[in-house]
């Protein structure tokens, strides 16, 4: 019998009798990382890693029944050995490597694998079947690397900057926002942040990530002479509210792996777009699965018809599973962020 | 070339018309004239002819990427747009980049291109790619492949000239006539005319066969009862119908016939009556009207017109079958004298008196119509539809002919009838381009071919449409469509019938070449019927009701 198999809860373990990020409650699961289509509210029992913590309490309840693990760190459960890898991809953010019989099967999550210094970068396991996302897989997505893209955003902030307009950066609140905050040069102007923002970024700095000095524009002294050379960072959901309006005439942009296509930018409808994103790109999720050295691979979430048949001619078992992930908080569809307010 | 795609990169990022009017003009400045020239022509919607065929572009550029053809193509469907596509696939360029000029691209490079050998292509065009940094290739492959869309419109790249040569807007819209055609090659001379001091610029109008550009109407859009506040009453308007035509110009000069559609596309040898037509005018003529099927006194519908613009050559069958008129509206230069300054009820009445003196089977005064008052006028507007018009055209006794899309010297409204609409279910959706890349925004909309409580009926597409939908609600749209698949073929997807549309379009006739025996114009989506299920949709014989009387 295969060690994971696609119920309609969720990617479920049959040895070990529990969930993987399961979309429906159920009683045991383990979560990758928490973005909200990952590790959602009413399982009966939570296990993920250990800077997860913040995060999955906050955003679903302080009491929910967690018990976590270090990366590396290994339990057993019904026979099951489970232990927890980095991804890269959030704080956090863990592959699930599952061992029973002699046989090892990882499923990722989400995953990046550049290191962006805000949480632990990915690691291969080495595993027999592995099962990917594969959000961006199209051999059209491919990121800059992290100092060309901070060198773009830094010139933008500093022109922005120098010609008095605030430079408001939209970017999911999670992970983006504190991958920004850590790359960008804190010393061209101050920088804000939406109330949506400010709580994730003290889950990082209570995991030791060192983010420079923010502000909130209810601070004091956070007036208009100093917004004209502030970075603004905000949700996606700002855009077009009365919220966005205290910045007058600023200068906008977003930060997403979609925002390589020209078409995506122009509908967003903001000044500049950024290409960055917390998951891997082609030649990225290629490397990955040649690091696992596994022959099987499941896709998950993404192009997936495109990587299966890819795969399969690299000569890989190549298979899919069908998941409800990548619609949600991070950047599952170039269609799940209309620009509400420009058209 | 690399100022050239940054002026590109700028007007590409923004959607401020001032942001965009001042990079153009901020380009110019500073640009070589023979830079300047292709610029111009680019951003205006010139297009050379094609430099390389677009399979054989395609293949190069997949051999370099090294991609199998399948995967090339689902980047292509991902992005929507050819030239973007190659330029995300190929590999980072390993040279240090050089930077020639626009122009010596142009000329140097990219046009002799077409004259090239198919087997050279591949060698020749990587090393003209592997001179470019990666953010310029995509202009690079734009100037290729032609697409060269940046939403500029010639009326904003008019303004720039005029503002970088201190002249009048008009004028440079009327030396730029001609300036875009297919094929051209605009040197630094012609750029240097664009932009002369007024009157040095002038090429001799009495000889050339260039046309007025089109003054254009704006839409009236306002309950009829409000007409009387909004713009004065009737007796101040000039009102005729409005055709469903091509809209075009007859120009009579030195002895020669041109006949030019708003695209200044020249299309007389499409419409061999109306050269004998201008043959019959007097020499420095130009007449503006509409080129329409009419037959038995009356109008035709579109879709006969459209099987002459379909043809290459005219046979006397066609000529005899489907005669085409201009229904002539204005004069706007007559005895080689430029009337558009003269106020429109004069150049009407000088129209009426050449088409009284010069009679001619290919030529028909457009109808002046009058009404007491404007609820007058709207109740023979109700007419419209079986006329075969799109509705009125309302033109101020005092207009001059314009520039345009403008209302500084004298205004046209158009006043439209509503469309007819029926309620259709989507069943297919592919996705789209440009703007909507990667989003299903091109949908296929079907109607029940039998009544409800027949069992089984099924689901006949009988229309396209794309337009109509907010970004919000298109966003909504593609997430239901991503849920509710049934099959994906390449681009296209067909779904499971659960979306309803009230679509709108201008006419309808019967049509052997669609699936549903109907063919309908101007689709498009005026209302989400969120509140409708798919089995209260409307039927084919719904839809067959709308067709006109003259048409069963």
């Amino acid at each position: 019998m295969e060690l994971i198999v696609a119920r309609p809860e969720g990617l479920y373990c049959t040895a070990g009798d529990f969930y993987i990020d399961p979309w429906k409650p159920v009683g045991r699961a383990v979560i990758t990382h928490a973005h909200s289509d990952h590790a959602r509210v009413g399982h009966g029992h939570y296990l993920a890693q250990t800077d997860s913590e913040g995060t999955l309490r906050a955003r679903l309840g302080a009491d929910i029944p967690l018990q976590t693990l270090a990366y590396g760190e290994a339990i057993v459960h019904n026979g099951v050995q489970i232990s927890l890898h980095p991804a890269g991809h959030v704080l956090g953010s863990a592959q699930v490597r599952l061992e029973h019989g002699g046989r090892v099967w990882v499923a990722s999550g989400d995953y990046k694998l550049e290191n962006d210094g805000t949480c632990a970068p990915f690691e291969p396991v080495r595993c027999d079947t592995f099962i990917t996302e594969s959000t961006f897989g199209l051999p059209i997505y491919r990121w800059p690397e992290q100092p060309v893209l901070f060198a773009e955003i830094d010139a933008w902030w500093r022109s922005n900057a120098a010609a008095g307009k605030a430079s408001v950066l939209f970017c999911y609140a999670f992970g983006k926002a504190q991958r920004i905050l850590y790359g960008v040069d804190s010393t061209i102007g101050p920088i804000v942040v939406h109330g949506a923002v400010d709580p994730l970024d003290a889950v990082y700095r209570a995991a030791g990530v060192k983010l420079p000095e923010t502000l909130k524009v209810t601070d004091p002294g956070v007036n208009s002479a100093l917004l004209k050379t502030a970075l603004v960072l905000a949700p996606p959901s700002a855009q077009g509210t009365p919220w966005i309006k205290r910045f007058g005439n600023y200068s906008d942009g977003f930060a997403s792996g979609w925002m390589q296509l020209r078409g995506t930018r122009r509908r967003r409808g903001v000044d500049k777009g950024f290409v960055m994103s917390d998951h891997a790109d082609w030649p990225g999720l290629q490397r990955a699965i040649g690091a696992t050295g596994a022959e099987r691979v499941y896709v998950t979430h993404g192009s997936v018809a495109v990587m299966v048949r890819w795969l399969a001619e690299q000569g890989l078992d190549a298979r899919s599973f069908k998941t409800e992930y990548g619609n949600e908080d991070d950047e599952g569809s170039p269609a799940a962020t209309p620009a509400e307010a420009n058209s | 070339m690399k100022a050239f795609a940054a002026l590109y990169r700028a007007l590409d990022a923004t959607t401020s018309t001032l942001a965009k009017q001042a990079a153009l003009q901020q380009y110019l400045q500073v640009a070589e004239p023979a830079d300047a020239a292709w610029a111009v022509y680019f951003l205006a919607g010139g297009k050379p002819r094609q430099l390389v065929p677009t399979r054989l572009l395609r293949e190069i550029a997949r051999d370099a990427a090294g991609l199998p053809e399948w995967l090339f193509a689902e980047s292509y469907d991902a992005v929507g747009d050819l030239a973007e596509t190659i330029s995300l696939l190929l590999p980072p360029p390993t040279e240090a980049a050089h930077d020639l000029g626009l122009s010596e691209w142009m000329v140097g490079h990219l046009l002799p291109l077409r004259k090239m050998a198919p087997e050279d292509l591949p060698a020749v065009l990587r090393a003209q790619w592997a001179l470019l940094e990666a953010p310029d290739r995509l202009v690079y492959f734009k100037l290729i492949t032609g697409s060269f869309r940046v939403g500029v419109s010639r009326l904003q790249v008019t303004q720039a000239l005029a503002a970088t040569a201190g002249l009048d807007p008009k004028q440079v819209a009327q030396r730029l006539i001609g300036y875009t055609a297919i094929g051209g090659q605009p040197a630094a001379a012609d750029y240097v005319r664009l932009i002369a001091p007024a009157n040095e610029g002038e090429t001799d109008r009495l000889t050339s066969g260039h046309p007025y550009p089109f003054f254009l109407a704006h839409p009236l859009a306002l309950p009829v009862t409000q007409f009387d506040a909004a713009i004065g009453l009737p007796s101040r308007w000039q009102v005729e119908w409005k055709w469903d035509g091509i809209r075009a110009q007859l120009v009579r000069r030195a002895g020669d016939v041109w006949v030019w559609s708003r695209g200044e596309e020249l299309v007389i040898d499409r419409y061999p009556e109306l050269r004998d037509l201008g043959g019959a005018l007097p020499d420095g003529t130009v007449l503006d009207g509409e080129i329409v099927v009419w037959r038995d006194g009356r109008v035709q519908p579109f879709a006969e017109l459209q099987k002459r613009i379909g043809r290459k050559t005219i046979g006397p069958k066609m000529l005899r079958e489907l005669p085409v008129v201009l229904l002539a509206y204005d004069l706007l230069e007559e005895d080689g004298i430029d009337l558009r300054a003269r106020p429109q009820q004069e150049r009407r009445a000088r129209l009426d008196d050449l088409v009284a003196r010069t009679p001619h089977a290919h030529l028909v005064a457009s109808p002046l119509l009058t009404g007491g008052d404007w609820a007058d006028l709207a109740v023979q507007r109700e007419q419209a539809r079986s006329m075969g018009v799109e509705g009125m055209m309302l033109k101020a006794l005092d207009a001059q002919y314009g520039v345009g899309r403008t209302k500084d010297v004298g205004t046209w409204w158009k006043w439209k009838i509503d469309p007819l609409s029926i309620d259709a279910v989507l069943i297919y959706a592919q996705r789209g381009h440009g703007r909507r890349a990667s989003l299903y925004s091109d949908y296929t909309f079907a109607v029940w071919d039998a009544p409800a409580g027949e069992a089984p009926r099924n689901l006949v597409p009988f229309a396209k449409a794309y337009s109509g939908l907010t970004d919000a609600e298109m966003a909504r749209v593609d997430a239901v469509i991503r849920k509710t698949t049934v099959e994906t073929f390449g681009p296209v997807r067909s779904v499971r019938p659960t979306l309803v549309f009230e679509l709108g379009f201008e006419g309808i006739a019967r049509s052997s070449r669609h699936k549903s025996g109907i063919a309908v114009r101007f689709p498009r989506m005026l209302r989400w019927r969120e509140d409708k299920p798919v089995d209260e949709a409307d039927t084919l014989q719904t839809l067959a009701a709308l067709l006109p009387h003259s048409d069963p």
